[in-house]
Formats: C-alpha cells, sequence, structure tokens
C-alpha cells in the first residue's frame, strides 16, 4: 500500500517510534526506531548488538571441540545445522570426512531443524499478521520435532550434536518409529496451513507486494536462502556446491518470482515439503546402510571409545593428549559454507596450528538480509514493516553472535 | 583463470595468492581494494559473502582485512585480504556492494579499522562509546570492564585514545 501525496507533502511532522529492545514482533533483543508520518514509515534504523555475547572472541580461547556448545546459541531455532556446519567447517581444515553412517544422520538433523526453522518463520509471521491458528497446528509438529532432538542429542534446543569426525552418538531405536509418525502426519499440518494461508484474502492482501525485491537487489544486499530464493534467484548450496552428498538425494529448489513476503512464505512451505523429501530418503538409506561407525576411527582427531581407554594404553594416551593438547591443526585458513534455514552460513577459521582457532568468524545468513531492513520498509506502513520483519527471519542470536 | 584475467586488467594488483584446501587468496594493496573489486564484479563475483579481519598484533602491517567473493553463475568463491596497519585506512566498498554497510561497520567496531568513504560508519554491535575494540587480540577476554579489574581499567584508558 502506499502513502497518499498529503501524507508525503507534511513535513516537520514525525514521530519516532521505538520498537524494542523487547518487543513481542522482534523475536528476540533487537531495536528498530522507526521515524513516521501517520503510519507511514519514512525512515528505519536497526539497532543491533543486545544479543553480542562475543561468541568470536570466546572461540579464540575455546578449543575447536569446545566452541561447538557456542554454535548452538546462533541461530538457536536450528541449532543442529550450526553444528553441522562448524563441524563440516573444522574437517574441511582437517582434510578429513565423516563416516558414511554420520553423514546420513547429519543430513536427517539438518533437514528435521530447517522444517523447525521454517515452523517458527512462518509461524510466528502468521501471528505478527494475526493468523493465530496456523501457528498453533504448525507448533504442534514443531513439539514432536524437539522430540525427536532430544532423543537424538538429549537436549530440545542447545544439542550440541556433531562431534569433529563424526556425531555424539547413534540415533536411539526409538527414534525412527517416531520420526515415521511425524514424516505422517507434517504433510497433513502443511496441507492445513496452506489451507488457512495461501488462499486467505487478509494473508494474501497483507503480504502480496510487501518487501518486494529484485533478484539484483537481493544479490547487491547479499540475500541468501529463501529470501534470495522468493525473489527468483535458484540458489541453494545443497544444489550448487553440495556437501555431506546432498548430491545424491532428489529434491527441487522452489523459486518465487517478486521476492515479497507472499513468496517468501509460499517458498518456505514448499521448503518444508522439500525437506520431508529428504527425510524420507535419509531414514530408507539409514536402513540400507544398517549399523556403522558415527565418529571417524582416528584418535588424533576424535575421543576413542570409553572400553579402549579404560582397557588399552594407546587409548588412554589419545585421549589424554586430545583433552590437554587438542587436536593437531595444521596451519591454514578456510571458509566453509552450508545451506541453513535461513541462507547461507559461513564460518571462517583461521589455525596458527594451536589448540584453538586463531581466528573464528561467523557469517550469519540473516546479517546482510537485516542490513537490508531501512529500504524494504521505508514508503511502507508500519504493520508492513512488521511483516517483512517476520519474512526476513531475523534471529538475534546469530545477528549480533 | 580468473587470476590471469585479474593480471591482465590490473597489472600488478596481486601481490599475492594460494590456495588452502580448495579456498584461494589474493592479497591486494588496499588502496587498490576498489578497482579490484569493479573488476571482480564484472567477471561475476556480484555476491559479497562477507568482510570481516583477523588481527596479527606482531606482524607489520597488523590487520588481514578479508573479503570473500562468490560468483553466482560459477558458484567459484575468491577470498580477498589486504593488509593495513593501526590508523591506517580501507577504502570502502559500499558504492558497489550494499551489504558492506554492516559488514565494514562491524570490522570498524570490533577492530578499529576505519573505511573511508564509508556513508555510516558507527559502531554496530557494541554501544556508541565503548572503550576499545574486542576482538584485537590485546583486547582481554573478560571485556576490560573497569568495574571488573585493574588490568580492564588500565586498557580502557588507553583504548579511549584509538576511538575518538
Amino acid at each position: 500500500m502506499t502513502a497518499t501525496p498529503t501524507q508525503l507533502e507534511r513535513d516537520g511532522d514525525r514521530m519516532i517510534v521505538n520498537l524494542g529492545p523487547s518487543h513481542p514482533a522482534t523475536h528476540g533483543t533487537l531495536r528498530l526506531v522507526l521515524e513516521l508520518e501517520g503510519e507511514v514509515v519514512r525512515k528505519a534504523t536497526p539497532e543491533i548488538g543486545y544479543l553480542h555475547r562475543g561468541v568470536e572472541k570466546l572461540g579464540e580461547h575455546l578449543s575447536y571441540h569446545q566452541f561447538i556448545p557456542l554454535t548452538d546459541r546462533l541461530n538457536y531455532c536450528s541449532s543442529l545445522m550450526n553444528n553441522v556446519g562448524y563441524t563440516l567447517a573444522v574437517e574441511k581444515l582437517l582434510g578429513i570426512q565423516d563416516p558414511a553412517r554420520s553423514q546420513v544422520i547429519r543430513v536427517l538433523v539438518s533437514e528435521l531443524a530447517r522444517i523447525g526453522d521454517h515452523i517458527i518463520c512462518v509461524g510466528i509471521n502468521a501471528v505478527d499478521l494475526g493468523a493465530y491458528t496456523a501457528f498453533l497446528y504448525l507448533f504442534k509438529e514443531r513439539e514432536t520435532l524437539y522430540d525427536l532432538f532430544e532423543m537424538a542429542a538429549g537436549q530440545r534446543l542447545h544439542t550440541s550434536f556433531t562431534r569433529i569426525g563424526g556425531l555424539m552418538r547413534d540415533l536411539p531405536d526409538t527414534f525412527l518409529p517416531l520420526l515415521e509418525q511425524f514424516l505422517e502426519s507434517m504433510p497433513r499440518t502443511l496441507d492445513e496451513m496452506e489451507k488457512l494461508l495461501t488462499r486467505n484474502p487478509i494473508w494474501y492482501d497483507r503480504t502480496r507486494g510487501v518487501g518486494k525485491i529484485t533478484p539484483e537487489d537481493a544479490i547487491n544486499w547479499g540475500y541468501t536462502g529463501p529470501c534470495l530464493r522468493a525473489a527468483g534467484v535458484p540458489q541453494d548450496l545443497r544444489k550448487a556446491q553440495p556437501y555431506l552428498g546432498y548430491e545424491t538425494y532428489d529434491f527441487d529448489i522452489p523459486v518465487g518470482t517478486s521476492g515479497d513476503v507472499y513468496d517468501r512464505y509460499l517458498v518456505r512451505a514448499e521448503e518444508m515439503r522439500q525437506s520431508l523429501r529428504i527425510v524420507r530418503q535419509c531414514v530408507d538409506r539409514l536402513k540400507e546402510l544398517g549399523p556403522g561407525p558415527i565418529l571417524i576411527e582416528d584418535y588424533k582427531v576424535a575421543l576413542p571409545p570409553k572400553e579402549k581407554v579404560y582397557t588399552r594404553m594407546e587409548s588412554l594416551i589419545h585421549h589424554f593428549k586430545l583433552v590437554m593438547h587438542g587436536i593437531d591443526m595444521p596451519v591454514g585458513e578456510v571458509y566453509s559454507a552450508t545451506e541453513a534455514a535461513n541462507g547461507e552460513l559461513g564460518y571462517y577459521l583461521v589455525s596458527d596450528g594451536g589448540k584453538s582457532p586463531y581466528r573464528i568468524h561467523v557469517r550469519p545468513p540473516c546479517f546482510p538480509i537485516f542490513n537490508s531492513f531501512d529500504e524494504q520498509v521505508r514508503g511502507g506502513l508500519i504493520a508492513d514493516a512488521l511483516a517483512v520483519m517476520g519474512a526476513m527471519n531475523v534471529i538475534a542470536g546469530e545477528l549480533d553472535r | 583463470m580468473i587470476l590471469e584475467r585479474i593480471e591482465e586488467r590490473l597489472p600488478g594488483a596481486i601481490l599475492e595468492h594460494h590456495a588452502f584446501r580448495g579456498d584461494d587468496t589474493l592479497l591486494v594493496a588496499p588502496e587498490r581494494i576498489p578497482q579490484v573489486a569493479e573488476a571482480l564484479f564484472e567477471e561475476g563475483f556480484q555476491l559479497l559473502v562477507d568482510v570481516t579481519a583477523v588481527d596479527w598484533p606482531e606482524r607489520d602491517p597488523r590487520f588481514d582485512v578479508v573479503y570473500h567473493f562468490l560468483n553466482l553463475a560459477s558458484q567459484a568463491r575468491l577470498r580477498v585480504k589486504t593488509r593495513v596497519n593501526e590508523g591506517e585506512t580501507v577504502p570502502t566498498l559500499t558504492g558497489r556492494y550494499r551489504n558492506a554497510d554492516w559488514a565494514e561497520r562491524e570490522v570498524f567496531d570490533l577492530f578499529g579499522i576505519p573505511f573511508e568513504g564509508h556513508p555510516n560508519l558507527e559502531r554496530l554491535l557494541m554501544w556508541k562509546d565503548f572503550p576499545g575494540h574486542p576482538l584485537r587480540k590485546d583486547f582481554p577476554l573478560d571485556g576490560g570492564d573497569v568495574f571488573c579489574n585493574d588490568v580492564g581499567a588500565s586498557y580502557a584508558g588507553d583504548a579511549r585514545t584509538l576511538n575518538p
């Protein structure tokens, strides 16, 4: 919706509205300073940093393994993906690869985390615009997801599931039966959600044309993930630069046309279905593969099993060396990126061969996207600003690090 | 390949290059960063993934400013590095890549490296009168809170002069 000329011409009559740092619609602690003329946003200044915990600084003083729990707290809506992305970066630095079974489980939990993240993004975006029911249906499924995460990692939110060279542990026997239930009920929930939102005239009017962006602008702003794909650029690292064997899975990349909030919603909805497809293939593969190692057996990188530590001298030494002196890292620097729910999640590691990384930098996907917030909402209504904000899926934890 | 083309367009711009684990890295002089970025943009590296920095206190020049570029057509990645000393500036890329705005502000905030020509070079993550630049190696891990300990207080006293 555009403003009438009379509103535009009125000058010197601006109201400053402070949205946040703790406001129900900001999803985390971030602050927006909105300059309004009536209901029209003339300027939006995001103020970030309220959730800055110095993760990168801390990382320079922790060992490579000790950083994994900190990655949980970046995008806390899909912490499993952060775990996977980080361990892949360290493995790239080391030049190693995790075992086949671990790779399949990593893909499986990543896709479940992607569904969980999109559930939050779509559900909360709908709540912000007054549609409460879809949110409730979706969050029921999210509970099942978190039960699954708890089974796998012992934690609902802060999973710390991966280890350098593999996983913390294998999936428990109860995991796959519950996953089957989820795979059965989630498509129905998605159908219900789409019935409630996709053709809903209020949802359509509130989101269509809001936060439009051209593909050129989206690339220039550094967009990645669903927001870039909604603008019509079919960039998905799972297809474009496959990792963890994504090239062997069968799935499609949904692409939008106008980049507005409605297209972002459609892209996310379809991505959830595609993720379900990948999860189904993972389940089949796990059954095919059968039991196997989930952590590499290089004891200079991964801890040896406890039985060996207690019974064999050599394993005890490996255990001691690994805990006290850390992994023997090569000197060098790597940038490793994975397709997280929000876009490209990159880790830049600089190693000087020491126990801790010399420098560790996280490239959060929503950081460049949120940078464009002012341009996205300028000239629109204040209610649209919240729609754009929700569709950007700004997660303060990874934004501020 | 991209190396030769850049070398051809801008002779002498690439001071050094290496590849480690498949990551190509170019080293460029700070004043040539905008030219190199422009050339990269025309070569298809149109997505500026990230800007960050690394502090090497014992080295001269002290800082590495690191840019990561992505070519969406060929899916090639390129890392461009430049070296600056304390107090030296790096030309901004905000004219070409708009997301350089916050990325450069973050580097300025956490490392104290100023970007010349940046439209709004202010702190991003830390608050305005925060003393010092947290990601420098000589910044204490406890944050150098003046109320916490003496080390922090002395550091904060020094750091204020770095951040007028």
